[in-house]
């Protein structure tokens, strides 16, 4: 069944254009690897999925489970089910980590017309979920992502998503800045949340994740378009041979 | 970015639910201010010599006087003679209610539209509350059951009638009839307010509370409230205040004096939420108070808490003379400026004592066209040995058409004495917004949460019944359209 599904988008700021032409189909079930160079649009592409409207899109649209999910608000995509794991994670001080996820997760429930969870189920839901990123406890007192390292912060994100369960995910490089212990750790609580029923965009610069989160396909961004596409075997391919390779192809087919 | 600046600006528009107006009969002197206007008050209100006395040297003193214009505040010249000094609800010829059952039945609906009642069964527990309505108290609840531990809750007009002794011993010595240009004005013309004495060794059992209403158009309001906590004594006091909306501004001038003796404690804390005034800066109330409050024994503690988030212009720095030695004064604000407002806040610590200990956390939030002050002056005598203050000072922007300014003044006299200044500036980032809404959290929702995250240092010093009051006051003080 298809989940998401990208036709020629085009997107940019300021009247720069930086997608140039995205056509992408996930089905239910899938995993799907974006690789690509710095600054080819990846990170561009999963915040014009999650809705931020700094990016203006051009042409193009974006079906998600049968709606037109341009023309959702950002919070009522994630409620739909599409979830983005942010590259940089956002400091909010002041805000306590562990009211920010309960109002998350209550704000998704409602959505669907759920009871709210109080906070002593909540808590319980946390507990679960925590365990599972070997995430310590005492970082759901302080503020939202504040002083958390960087691989706090990735698993954070990874936390969310456990509590969201959207039925699509967009990982936006939760593999940078993690060590190869808290790679496995980032991947494993990744896989648990698999499901024959939901998907995963998975953005990386490295092949490396590729290893512990085996994709079913591997595409390759290169200056806002996907030049290449294929199975996990072009992921190694890539670590082989570098990005030149694909690059230089791109520029003669251009 | 800009189009997202501006979905946060866009939180501007915001909805004052008490701006409601009450057609009741008055008595209002017409506008004008001279002596006349003065004995009349005095008159009015039945008060011993030595008291008009006191009025007619206050206003002499403010003939001479300058409206003072160094605040960071911008507004048209003040017309005094354009204001009504008095206004009374009831007909001209009419007694003041003696009880509650008195009261005209149009006041207390007027006060449980507020979510105040007055009535004997409604009434809030826990709390006794003195209602100003104008320029008059119109009745001050849980009377019998203060009157049991020797607490006097009541009017000052009343506690003039019936404690003189102590008025007389104690007004002005806080806030002396010549100190500024507003508390002298007030000197001269104030109406009514609230007086609270505390028997030595009392610990006050209710929250006592006044709730100030400005009704009657082209009036201004002059209260005047003094708080005596004698030795050993402790209390905590609550203010709160509201007005009808209206286009042209109200002028709101009051007095607090606070007099803590030997290991006195008073807390006093302010949810001040006057008509603020539209976008564009029409209307709302010129909020002008002198507050301050001194620490006169051995081992005493006054602390201010203020949420401030209406009045068109506010200019008021609740100070603690910290006079008797180990005594502690403390400041925690948070002031609101949103559409077309201006707050100039802050404190002054006036260190005389040894050992005295101050701290000040001052939280101002910027929205709109809003433009925050803090300016806080610490002093320390050259007798303040040892003496300390932690003065934190942060404030927080949203959108990008409004403003935050720190005037720190800092005073040492004496070397022993330590003096610590922190300030931050934070601006709620477009970045912050989308972080929450890809969330699933609503951007309206995200704002009140990152706001009421600054805030809240402040909010849980008030006492319990009110901070979530606070937050709700806060939440809708920044409600607008969402883009
Ligand atoms: N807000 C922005 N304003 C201007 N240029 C941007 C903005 N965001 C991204 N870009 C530019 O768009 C290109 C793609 O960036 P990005 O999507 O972050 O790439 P990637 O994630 O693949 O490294 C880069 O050239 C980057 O500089
Ligand atoms: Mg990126």
């Amino acid at each position: 069944m298809k989940m998401l599904e990208i036709k020629n988008l085009k997107a940019g700021v300021e009247g720069k254009e930086i997608l140039k032409g995205i056509d992408l189909t996930i089905n239910a079930g899938e995993v799907h690897a974006i690789m690509g160079p710095n600054g080819s649009g990846k990170s561009t592409l999963a915040q014009v999925l999650a809705g931020r409207d700094a990016f203006d899109v051009g042409e193009g649209s974006v079906t998600f489970n049968g709606q037109d999910l341009l023309e959702l608000a950002p919070e009522v995509r994630v409620r739909e089910g599409l979830f983005l794991a942010f590259q940089y994670p956002v400091e909010i001080p002041g805000v306590n980590t562990t009211y920010f996820l309960r109002a998350a997760v209550n704000a998704v429930r409602e959505h669907h017309g759920e009871a709210a969870l109080n906070a002593v189920d909540f808590l319980k839901l946390m507990r679960q979920k925590i365990n599972l990123l070997e995430l310590d406890e005492s970082l759901l007192k302080r503020s939202v992502n504040e002083g958390f390292s960087g691989g706090e912060k990735k698993r954070a994100e990874i936390l969310q998503m456990a509590l969201l369960n959207p039925a699509m995910a967009v990982l936006d490089e939760t593999d940078s800045g993690l060590d190869i212990d808290a790679l496995k750790v980032v991947a494993n609580g990744v896989n648990t949340l698999k499901r024959a029923d939901n998907a995963q965009l998975i953005i990386t610069h490295y092949q490396r994740l590729l290893d512990y989160i085996v994709p079913d396909f591997v595409h390759v961004l290169y200056d806002g378009r996907i030049v290449k596409s294929g199975g996990k075997e072009l992921a190694l391919e890539l670590e082989e041979k570098g990005y030149d390779w694909i690059t230089s192809g791109e520029l003669q087919t251009a | 970015m800009s189009a997202d600046t501006e979905t946060i600006d866009r939180f501007v528009a915001q909805e004052y639910k008490w701006g409601f107006y009450t057609d009741i009969e008055a008595d209002t002197l017409p506008p004008g201010l001279d002596e006349d206007v003065v004995r009349h008050i005095s008159t009015k209100k039945n008060e011993p010599e030595w008291l008009l006395e006191w009025r007619l040297k206050a206003f002499r003193h403010w003939e001479t006087m300058k409206e003072p214009h160094w605040p960071q505040v911008k507004y048209d010249t003040i017309d005094y003679q354009a204001v009504s000094y008095y206004s009374s609800p009831g007909a001209k010829d009419k007694d003041r209610p003696k009880s509650l059952d008195e009261v005209d039945p149009k006041l207390l609906e007027t006060y449980e539209k507020l979510g105040v009642p007055l009535h004997e069964r409604e009434r809030l527990a826990g709390v006794a509350v003195d209602a100003v309505f104008d320029s008059i108290s119109v009745g001050t609840t849980h009377k019998e059951e203060l009157a049991k531990h020797g607490v006097i809750f009541c009017s000052f007009s009343e506690a003039v009638q019936e404690y003189p002794e102590l008025i007389k011993k104690y007004l002005g010595t806080v806030v002396p009839y010549t100190d500024n240009f507003f508390a002298t004005l007030n000197s001269a013309v104030f109406s009514d307010g609230s007086f609270v004495y505390i028997p030595k060794g009392v610990r006050c059992p209710l929250e006592l509370s006044t709730y100030f209403r400005i009704n009657a158009a082209e009036t201004g309001q002059f209260e005047r409230t003094l708080i005596i906590a004698d030795e050993g004594s402790h209390v905590s006091y609550l203010e709160g205040c509201t007005a009808p909306m209206r286009d042209e501004n109200q002028l709101h001038a009051a007095v607090v004096e606070l007099v803590a003796l030997g290991d006195a404690e008073i807390k006093y804390s302010t949810v001040q939420n006057w008509y603020p005034g539209d976008e564009d800066g029409n209307g709302g109330i010129y909020n002008f108070v002198t507050k301050r409050g001194i620490c006169k024994g051995a081992r005493s503690k006054i602390c201010w808490t203020q949420v401030e988030t209406g009045s068109a212009i506010t200019w008021k720095y609740p100070s603690v003379i910290l006079r008797g030695d180990d005594s502690v004064g403390e400041f925690y604000s948070v002031a609101l400026a949103n559409l077309a407002q201006q707050a100039d806040t802050g404190t002054k610590m006036i260190h005389l004592g040894k050992n005295t200990r101050s701290t000040v956390i001052s939280k101002g939030i910027s929205a709109g066209k809003g433009q925050n002050s803090y300016r806080g002056l610490v002093q320390m005598g050259k007798n303040a040995t040892n003496a300390r203050n932690y003065t934190q000072c942060d404030s927080l922007l949203i959108g990008s058409r409004c403003g935050a300014h720190t005037f720190p003044y800092i005073e040492v006299k004496n070397p022993s004495a330590q003096v610590e200044h922190e300030a931050t500036t934070s601006k709620i980032g477009e970045d912050q917004i989308f972080y929450c809404n890809a969330r699933g959290i609503e951007t309206q929702d995200a704002v009140n949460m990152i706001v009421n995250g600054f805030c809240k240092e402040v909010f849980r010093e008030l006492p319990m019944e009110f901070a979530m009051e606070a937050q709700a006051l806060m939440d809708v003080s920044l409600e607008g359209s969402v883009g």
